[in-house]
C-alpha cells in the first residue's frame, strides 16, 4: 500500500470496528432487555452495526490487497490493531447506560454518513448511502429515549443524567480529527469531522434540553482508540469475540 | 391491574396499491415509540411500505350476539350480484 | 412440545351429556373448522387451557433465548453472528405475537410474566440443557427448530384464530432457524477432526432431550384428548414424536453422525424406525426444576424483569406527562 492507501485502510478501519464493537456491545442485550419490544429494537440496531461493519471492513480489506477479508479483519487482529472510538467500547451498564452510549454514537455516525454519502470514493459512497437510512432511524430511536428516560421519572432522570457525565469525555475523540481524517478530507474521500461536530453538538444540545439533562462541563476528552491505544476493556471483548476462530485457525464455520 | 405499557393495533400496508391489514399488536407508552415498535417487530423481512397504529382501547368492534342482525340480512340480497342478471352470452363487454 | 403439558382441567374430553346447550354449539362450531374468535362465546376451560398452552409457548420463546443468545458474542464468523442474531431476535418477536395471542383471551403479558417468573408457569424442558459448543447452535436449529416445526405447523390451522395467526407468522419466519442449523454443521463435519467431535458430542447431548420436547408418552398424557377435541392440538405426542424420528435420522446419516441410541433400528413391518427407551426421569425431574440449568434460566428473566422496571416506568410517567401537557395547552 502507497501513503494514501495506508491511510484510506486505517479510516476504513475506524469506521468498521467501530461499528463492529458496539454491535457488539449492543447483541449481548438479546434476552436481557427491559421489554420484549426493545429486544427487537436492540436486535435490529446491532444487526444493522455488524452488517455495516462487514462492509467496511470487506473495503478495508479489498483496499489493503493482502488477502485478508472482513472476518480476517475481525477475527484475527489484537488490541492494538484494533480502530474502534473509545466510546463504542464502554460497557453494557444500566438500559440508560446503554441508550446514552447509543445516543452519543448515533448523533456523530449519522451526520458522518451523511458526508460519506458524497465522498469521492465510490465505493464508501455507497456503503454510507445504504448505511444511512439505518443510522436515520438509530438516531430517532435513541433521541427518544433519552427524552423519555431525562423526562421520565426520578430514577430514570438521574440513570440517564449520570451515564451522560460518565460517557462525555468519550465524546471528545469521535469530534477530532486526527492526521488521518485530515489528509483523506483533502482527497474528498474522508468526512469533515469539523461539520460532523457542529451537527452533534447541535443535536446533542437540542435532545438533551428537552430530556432536562445538563450537559457536563468537564473539558478533558479521552483519545486513543482511533490510533489504537484502548481502555482495558477492548480486550475482554476481542477475546470472547475471537475465542473460535483462534483456537481452531484451520478450521472454517 | 396490569402494568403492562398499553396495547396497539398494528395494520401494514405491505405494497403500494393494497390497502393496510392488521397484523398484530404491541405494546407502547406513546405513539412514536409505538411506530418504532411497529417497524421493528412487524417489518423485519421487508413487509411494509406503511404502517398504522392504533391503540387498542379505541377500536370497536361489533358484538358476536349482533352477527345475525347485522350480517344474515345481507345474504338474500342477490340483486346485488352481477351473476343475478341474465345478460344473453353474445352481448360482450358487459 | 413448547407447551409440554397443558392442564385442560379436564381428564378426557367433556362433550357427553352434561355438556350445556352452549358448549355443544361451540363443540359443533369447532367441529365444523370455523374458527374462535376473542369475543365469541367460549367455555371457561378452554379459555384456560389456551391462556396456558399459548403462554408455555410464549415463555419457551423468551426463554429459548438464553442457551442461543449465550453465543452471540462468540459467533465464529461475522456471517454466522449475523444469523444468529437475527434468529434470537425472531424469538423475542415469536414470542411477543404469542404473549399477543393469549391477550386477545384476557389475560395481560406482566401477570403471565409474573407467573414464569414465580415458578407457576412451564416452558420446553429443552432450553434448560446448556450449550456448551458452537456445534450446540446448529444442534438447536436442527433438532429442536425442527421438532417445533413439526408441532407448529398443525397449530396453524387450530380452532382458535389469534393464535393460529400467530403460528402462521411464527412458521414463516421460522423456516429458515432449522436450515440454517443443519447448514452449521454440515459445514462442521465437513471440516477439522475437532469440528466434527464437537458435531457428534452436540447430538449425543440434544438427542434425547429433542425427543422429550414432544411431551409425556400419549398413556401418560391425560389432557390430549380434550385439547384434540378442541383442536387446539393435532396430534398426539407421540405420533409427532415418531415423524420427528422417521424425519431426522436419515439426516443424521447424511451428516455422518452416530444417532447416541444402540436400539436405534428401522422396522421393516411398521415402516418406522424404532427407539430406545427413553429416560422419562429425567424428564420429569427436568421439567420440575432439576435440570442442569433450570435455576439459571429463571434469574436471567427475572433479572431482565426487574432490571427493566425502572425503564417501562419511565416511559410511562414520560407518555403521561405529555398527555397532562397536552391536555393543559
Amino acid at each position: 500500500m502507497n501513503k494514501l492507501e495506508q491511510q484510506q485502510f486505517e479510516y476504513l478501519l475506524r469506521l468498521g470496528d467501530s461499528d463492529l464493537i458496539l454491535g457488539q456491545r449492543l447483541s449481548a442485550w438479546l434476552g436481557h432487555a427491559p421489554v420484549l419490544e426493545e429486544e427487537m429494537a436492540t436486535g435490529n440496531v446491532a444487526l444493522d452495526l455488524v452488517g455495516q461493519a462487514r462492509s467496511w471492513l470487506g473495503l478495508a480489506g479489498e483496499i489493503e490487497g493482502a488477502g485478508r477479508d472482513a472476518d480476517r479483519l475481525a477475527y484475527f487482529r489484537d488490541a492494538f490493531d484494533y480502530r474502534n472510538v473509545l466510546l463504542a467500547e464502554r460497557p453494557n451498564g444500566d438500559y440508560a447506560y446503554t441508550i446514552m452510549r447509543q445516543f452519543l454514537y448515533d448523533a456523530y455516525h449519522y451526520p458522518l454518513l451523511e458526508r460519506l454519502s458524497a465522498s469521492a470514493d465510490e465505493r464508501i459512497r455507497e456503503v454510507a448511502a445504504k448505511s444511512l437510512k439505518e443510522v436515520q432511524y438509530h438516531v430517532r430511536r435513541s433521541s427518544e429515549w433519552v427524552i423519555r428516560m431525562g423526562d421520565g421519572t426520578r430514577e430514570s432522570h438521574d440513570r440517564i443524567q449520570a451515564a451522560l457525565d460518565d460517557l462525555w469525555m468519550y465524546t471528545g475523540e469521535m469530534l477530532t480529527p486526527d492526521e488521518v481524517d485530515q489528509a483523506l478530507l483533502e482527497t474528498g474521500v474522508a468526512a469533515d469531522l469539523e461539520r460532523v461536530a457542529g451537527a452533534w453538538h447541535e443535536r446533542v444540545r437540542e435532545v438533551t434540553a428537552e430530556a432536562t439533562l445538563v450537559i457536563p462541563d468537564e473539558s478533558w476528552m479521552q483519545q486513543g482508540g482511533k490510533q489504537g491505544r484502548h481502555t482495558e476493556h477492548l480486550g475482554y471483548i476481542l477475546a470472547e469475540m475471537q475465542f473460535l476462530p483462534r483456537a481452531y485457525p484451520d478450521a472454517r464455520w | 391491574m396490569s402494568k403492562d405499557w398499553p396495547l396497539w393495533e398494528v395494520f401494514i400496508r405491505s405494497k403500494h396499491g393494497l390497502s393496510h391489514k392488521h397484523v398484530g399488536s404491541i405494546h407502547a407508552t406513546d405513539a412514536e415509540m409505538a411506530m418504532n415498535n411497529a417497524r421493528d417487530v412487524y417489518t423485519r423481512r421487508n413487509e411494509g411500505a406503511s404502517i398504522w397504529v392504533v391503540p387498542s382501547a379505541q377500536i370497536v368492534s361489533s358484538a358476536p350476539g349482533d352477527k345475525e342482525m347485522l350480517f344474515d340480512p345481507s345474504n338474500d340480497k342477490v340483486y346485488r350480484h352481477p351473476t343475478f342478471y341474465e345478460v344473453p352470452s353474445d352481448v360482450e363487454n358487459m | 412440545m413448547y407447551s409440554q403439558f397443558v392442564d385442560t382441567g379436564a381428564q378426557g374430553k367433556s362433550t357427553g351429556q352434561d355438556a350445556s346447550e352452549q358448549e355443544r354449539a361451540f363443540q359443533a362450531r369447532i367441529d365444523e373448522g370455523i374458527s374462535i374468535e376473542p369475543k365469541d362465546w367460549m367455555p371457561e376451560k378452554y379459555r384456560k387451557t389456551l391462556v396456558r398452552q399459548i403462554s408455555q409457548h410464549a415463555h419457551s420463546e423468551i426463554v429459548g433465548m438464553l442457551p442461543e443468545g449465550n453465543w452471540i458474542t462468540r459467533a465464529p464468523s461475522l456471517r454466522r453472528k449475523l444469523i444468529l442474531l437475527a434468529k434470537v431476535q425472531d424469538e423475542a418477536g415469536h414470542g411477543l405475537y404469542l404473549y399477543s395471542a393469549a391477550e386477545t383471551l384476557g389475560a395481560s403479558r406482566d401477570e403471565l410474566l409474573d407467573a414464569l417468573h414465580e415458578g407457576r408457569a412451564k416452558y420446553s424442558s429443552i432450553f434448560n440443557y446448556p450449550t456448551l459448543t458452537w456445534a450446540d447452535i446448529g444442534a438447536i436449529g436442527w433438532l429442536v427448530d425442527g421438532a417445533a416445526i413439526m408441532n407448529q405447523v398443525p397449530l396453524c390451522r387450530c380452532s382458535y384464530g389469534p393464535y393460529a395467526r400467530a403460528m402462521v407468522r411464527v412458521c414463516k419466519e421460522e423456516s429458515f432457524h432449522q436450515r440454517q442449523g443443519y447448514e452449521l454443521l454440515l459445514e462442521m463435519v465437513n471440516g477439522t477432526d475437532d469440528q466434527k467431535a464437537m458435531a457428534q458430542d452436540a447430538l449425543n447431548r440434544w438427542w434425547w432431550p429433542s425427543l422429550m420436547m414432544f411431551g409425556p408418552a400419549d398413556g401418560d398424557s391425560i389432557h390430549t384428548q380434550q385439547s384434540m377435541a378442541w383442536k387446539i392440538k393435532r396430534h398426539t405426542n407421540d405420533e409427532l414424536r415418531q415423524r420427528f424420528i422417521d424425519q431426522t435420522v436419515p439426516q443424521a446419516h447424511y451428516l455422518g453422525l452416530e444417532i447416541p441410541d444402540p436400539d436405534l433400528r428401522w422396522n421393516e413391518e411398521t415402516g418406522h424406525y424404532d427407539i430406545g427407551e427413553i429416560n422419562w426421569d429425567e424428564f420429569w425431574n427436568v421439567v420440575n426444576g432439576n435440570g442442569p440449568c433450570n435455576r439459571e434460566r429463571l434469574a436471567a428473566r427475572r433479572k431482565a424483569y426487574e432490571d427493566g422496571a425502572w425503564v417501562r416506568e419511565a416511559a410511562q410517567a414520560y407518555a403521561d406527562k405529555q398527555q397532562q401537557r397536552r391536555a393543559a395547552a
